[in-house]
């Protein structure tokens, strides 16, 4: 099988960014991939709309926790509505791309992303609007 | 430090094989089906070829074709067999364990209307022989069980299979490629009636395969054209090749006792390392029952390609059957059958030593592979 990952890839896979949970966070959320197993649990603190921190936690592969790694780089400091139309493709592109069989790690992650601010926006319904 | 701990995906040629390979690559280099003497030398060399592995394993030179892999071998003997024999019925029963190229061969022949049975096994890995008694059917023409796994290493006791599968009327094959040297295979004595091997898991070239087939059960070729092999496998004879695969089949055999007593002593002391430095640490399949060579070892909660990963940065090459390393994102059918936890299925690495291997690289890896174990469990959300 082909599996070369980029550099920048190996990089967040070595030394991952925003590891943990956030402490007193507003909302935490888990996913994970049927088919593959493997499996992303996501915590945020928001403030005034921005959040202010993410942490994650990971069971998968180098390019599951390489996703993860840069998606909260990515998202640190964004508004909910800004991070809500995060695209994995950004991910991907972001990473140098991705092998062909890992793309759904992106795709995961960034769903991790919507579930844990849709957990936010349920527990926080005023924030909404 | 760089620790080569995948010999059950392939292993470095011997050099003395090498050197018995280069001549028929640089001056003996004639098509063995040519008629002028730089090809009948060759054809002769093929004929001493199988005379020399025939005696190995107790078997007669007309019973081997030699093959471009284990994989082609596996096809050729299950579609073969099969298809030839369909006067006699058209049930076929392969171990849930077998390699892909068996599982995918029988696949091809239920998609052409066979009919295929999946022989289950214990939590060690055996296959279940009540089961086997009870599948056989009178329409039941062949029963495939692989002689060792490829991930687990454990070995199936191919005598009782043999005589159970005999007994029922059917034909045995064996996939042995896992197999060698630790097995004494002897063909008459176990009655098995088709095996495959294949030389690069004994310190052979690749490309190099055999299918052992009896003469006296039908056969459809795989591979046709101009009659190489009693017209059973068509193709030029790779004889470098054949000549490596001979050579080390031969040194593989002559040096078994101490290699399998050196390989054993290594894992034995790799397995107590392991357990003593890391926790929550479990073998997968029998270890009593596996080939001395062989640690398939199930960490608990954190994934198997990413510690196939962090140890190959540092110069650690192993392998796992963790859904993620797969093409097609399954997890391994071995592992599958098994009954592991749907939880632990993905945690999974197969350590394969080999001759190479030294004391030093064990420590090395046991070092490393407690700080790759440390560092993953920080992070994983799996309590």
């Amino acid at each position: 099988m082909s599996l070369n990952y980029t550099k920048k890839t190996i990089s967040h896979f070595l030394h991952p960014k925003n590891l943990g949970s956030v402490k007193n966070a507003d909302a935490c959320a888990s996913i994970g991939n049927m088919v593959c197993g493997d499996q992303l649990s996501f915590s945020i603190k928001v403030k005034d709309g921005i959040i202010k921190d993410i942490k994650f936690l990971s069971f998968g592969c180098a390019s599951n926790i390489a996703t993860a790694s840069v998606l909260t780089e990515k998202v640190k400091g964004l508004t909910i509505a800004q991070a809500k139309n995060l695209d994995w493709q950004e991910i991907v592109k972001d990473l140098g791309g991705l092998p062909n069989q890992k793309i759904h790690c992106s795709i995961l992650a960034v769903e991790g992303l919507k579930k844990v601010i849709a957990e936010y926006e349920t527990k926080h319904p005023a924030v909404k609007k | 430090m760089k620790v080569y701990l995948d010999n059950a995906a392939t292993t470095k040629i011997d050099p003395r094989v090498l050197t018995k390979m280069k001549p028929y690559y640089l001056r003996h280099y004639g098509n063995a089906s040519s008629i002028h003497a730089l090809g009948q030398e060759n054809d002769l060399l093929i004929k001493a070829c199988k005379e020399r592995i025939a005696k190995i394993f107790q078997t007669k030179p007309d019973s081997l074709v030699f093959t471009s892999s284990a994989t082609e071998a596996n096809n050729f003997i299950i579609k073969g067999v099969m298809r030839a024999n369909q006067a006699e019925g058209k049930h076929l029963i392969v171990s849930a364990i077998e390699h892909p190229c068996v599982l995918n061969s029988a696949r091809e022949l239920a998609d052409e209307g066979y009919r295929v049975d999946y022989l289950p096994v214990d939590s060690d890995g055996l296959v279940k022989l009540d089961e086997l008694e009870r599948m056989i059917k009178p329409d039941t023409v062949l029963v495939s069980v692989m002689a060792v796994n490829n991930e687990i290493g454990v070995i199936q006791d191919i005598a009782k299979i043999s005589e159970l599968v005999h007994r029922k009327g059917a034909y045995f094959h064996t996939d042995a490629v896992q197999a060698i040297p630790y097995l004494n295979l002897d063909i008459k004595k176990l009655k098995i009636d088709f095996m495959s091997l294949s030389a690069h898991k004994f310190y052979g070239p690749l490309g190099a395969g055999l299918a052992f087939i009896n003469p006296d059960i039908k056969i459809r070729p795989l591979i046709v054209g101009g009659g190489q092999e009693n017209g059973l496998r068509a193709g030029t004879y790779n004889v470098p090749a054949i000549v490596g695969l001979t050579e080390a089949l031969i040194l593989s055999y002559k040096e078994r006792a101490a290699y399998i007593k050196k390989v054993k002593a290594l894992r034995d002391y790799f397995w107590a390392k392991i357990k003593q430095a890391i926790p929550e640490v479990y073998l997968n399949g029998s270890l009593p029952k596996r080939t001395p060579n062989n640690l398939n070892i199930r960490f608990r909660r954190i994934e198997g390609e990413a510690i196939l990963m962090d140890l190959s940065f540092k110069g650690i090459y192993v392998s796992t059957g963790s859904a993620c390393s797969a093409q097609n994102l399954k997890v391994s059918a071995t592992l599958k059958a098994l009954g592991l936890d749907l939880a632990d299925l993905n945690s999974n690495i197969r350590f394969s030593l080999g001759r190479y291997n030294t004391k030093a690289e064990i420590d090395y890896t046991v070092k490393c592979l407690k700080e790759t174990v440390k560092r993953l469990r920080q992070f994983t959300p799996i309590v």
